[in-house]
């Protein structure tokens, strides 16, 4: 049966929103875990450390997203685990997540003067130390309008679970739209619904770039 | 009981395989094309433009740039035919390519233009250049080469993001691995594939974009 498309779907809709900003939410953690560990790889003095969280990245940034959450939505079955959508959307985000977000996170760790380590040092410092105390609270200054920037990344990419029927907000705009047979007004809500969660923070990041790059 | 990968059913497939990646680089390349002349158009208006021309395209930067490209992609391929502009699907997926990579290339671009200094124009209009002469040799040629960097890697990131088309039924390589796995059941073994195949294509892009700045800008 076809119904009009009313203020009651759009309540629907932004309700839809918390799953949205649940699986962004669920990512950027397992995202952070695995960029934390590539990013520390990445300035390792150890080789082989950096060469393989290199590879890894290379090879993350070098193929879809999609690819990935269609490699674990059917490869769970394989690992004998149970199929879901959302074991395989956070497997699938923490990898792609973690990618970036090492890499931008290297960029900020590489950006502290190498003379703070070595001041860290001359004062009797552990490496975790001198990381803890030092490196880590300059380093996230830098790194924070990045984090930011791709953060609006991740809210809008976890509209690719749609894909794998994880119901977000691009899901319920596609099952709205199909049972409403209104897909303008519903497409056009659903952006609007993005964007008022996406703008403030692209802004905020804006905003912190350049108090940054005033107090330098 | 163990599962054993098999590629064979995925393999003998491979003209379809190549049928797909085909459709990829045509909608690649005419997206890089594009949308970089749109970016350069809207790059140009927000740097040399008049206050209306500049809030245009900052509405039109901010709207692509906040929402998700699939919603981009729904809308154009499904919203349109109710306002009575029925697409193909290639042509929607296409056009919101474009307009998606142009939002992102305004900003690379205009990062560039304005890294030119005011001197280095007021410099060529001292020897006697023509506007266009300036325009060409001493704003668009250096601005290149400082967003060269920044805009090749967003080509890869929008080749990747092609994929995306699939979801309306585009033939492009990742929807012919969907056709391949509803065919095969080997959905495992068609995405590793299809990711491999990615994943050369992204290599394979910026090798050729590393020689082309050698041949071009590191002279």
């Amino acid at each position: 049966m076809i119904r009009e498309f009313g203020t009651g779907d759009i309540v629907y809709l932004v309700f839809a929103a918390r799953w949205t900003l649940a699986l962004t939410a669920l990512a950027f953690t397992g995202g952070a875990m695995v960029g934390l560990v590539l990013a520390v790889m990445r300035i390792s003095s150890f080789a082989p450390l950096r060469v393989a969280a290199s590879i890894y990245i290379q090879i993350v940034q070098g193929t879809p997203l999609l690819v990935w959450l269609f490699l674990f939505y059917f490869g769970l079955s394989i690992a004998g685990l149970p199929v879901n959508a959302w074991t395989a959307a956070a497997f699938a985000y923490s990898i792609y997540g973690g990618a970036f977000l090492g890499e931008i996170w290297r960029g900020a760790l590489i950006a502290v003067a190498p003379t703070q380590w070595e001041a860290g040092a001359s004062l009797g410092l552990s490496y975790i130390q001198q990381m803890r105390h030092i490196i880590m609270p300059q380093a996230v200054r830098i790194a924070t309008p990045p984090t930011i920037g791709f953060l609006v990344q991740l809210i809008k990419n976890t509209s690719l679970a749609a894909t794998i029927g994880f119901v977000e907000l691009t899901r319920e705009g596609q099952l709205t739209s199909a049972s409403t047979y209104k897909p303008f007004a519903v497409y056009i809500t659903v952006a609007c619904i993005y964007f008022l969660i996406c703008f403030p923070l692209t802004q905020w990041s804006r905003r912190l770039e350049e108090r940054f790059n005033v107090a330098r | 009981m163990k599962y054993g990968l098999q590629f064979r059913d995925v393999f003998a497939a491979w003209e379809f395989l190549l049928e797909g990646l085909a459709v990829t680089l045509v909608l690649s390349v005419c997206t890089m094309v594009l949308g970089f002349f749109l970016g350069l158009a809207c790059a140009c208006a927000k740097t040399y433009g008049g206050s209306r021309a500049r809030q245009a395209v900052t509405v039109y930067i901010e709207t692509i740039r906040n929402t998700p490209l699939l919603v981009q992609i729904f809308l154009l391929y499904f919203g349109l035919p109710s306002l009575g502009l029925r697409l193909e699907g290639f042509d929607a997926a296409l056009i919101a390519l474009v307009i998606n990579l142009g939002a992102y290339s305004t900003e690379i671009i205009r990062a560039g233009l304005e890294a030119i200094p005011k001197s280095q124009i007021e410099a060529g209009q001292a020897l006697g250049l023509t506007p266009w002469q300036i325009f060409r040799y001493v704003i668009v040629f250096p601005a290149l080469k400082a967003m060269y960097p920044a805009l090749s890697s967003q080509f890869i990131l929008l080749m990747l993001a092609t994929s995306v088309v699939s979801q309306i039924s585009v033939q492009d390589l990742f929807h012919v691995g969907s056709i391949i796995q509803s065919r095969t059941f080997r959905d495992f073994e068609v995405y590793t594939v299809i990711g491999a195949i990615y994943l050369a294509l992204a290599f394979l892009m910026r090798g050729v974009f590393a020689v082309i700045y050698r041949q071009v800008f590191a002279r």
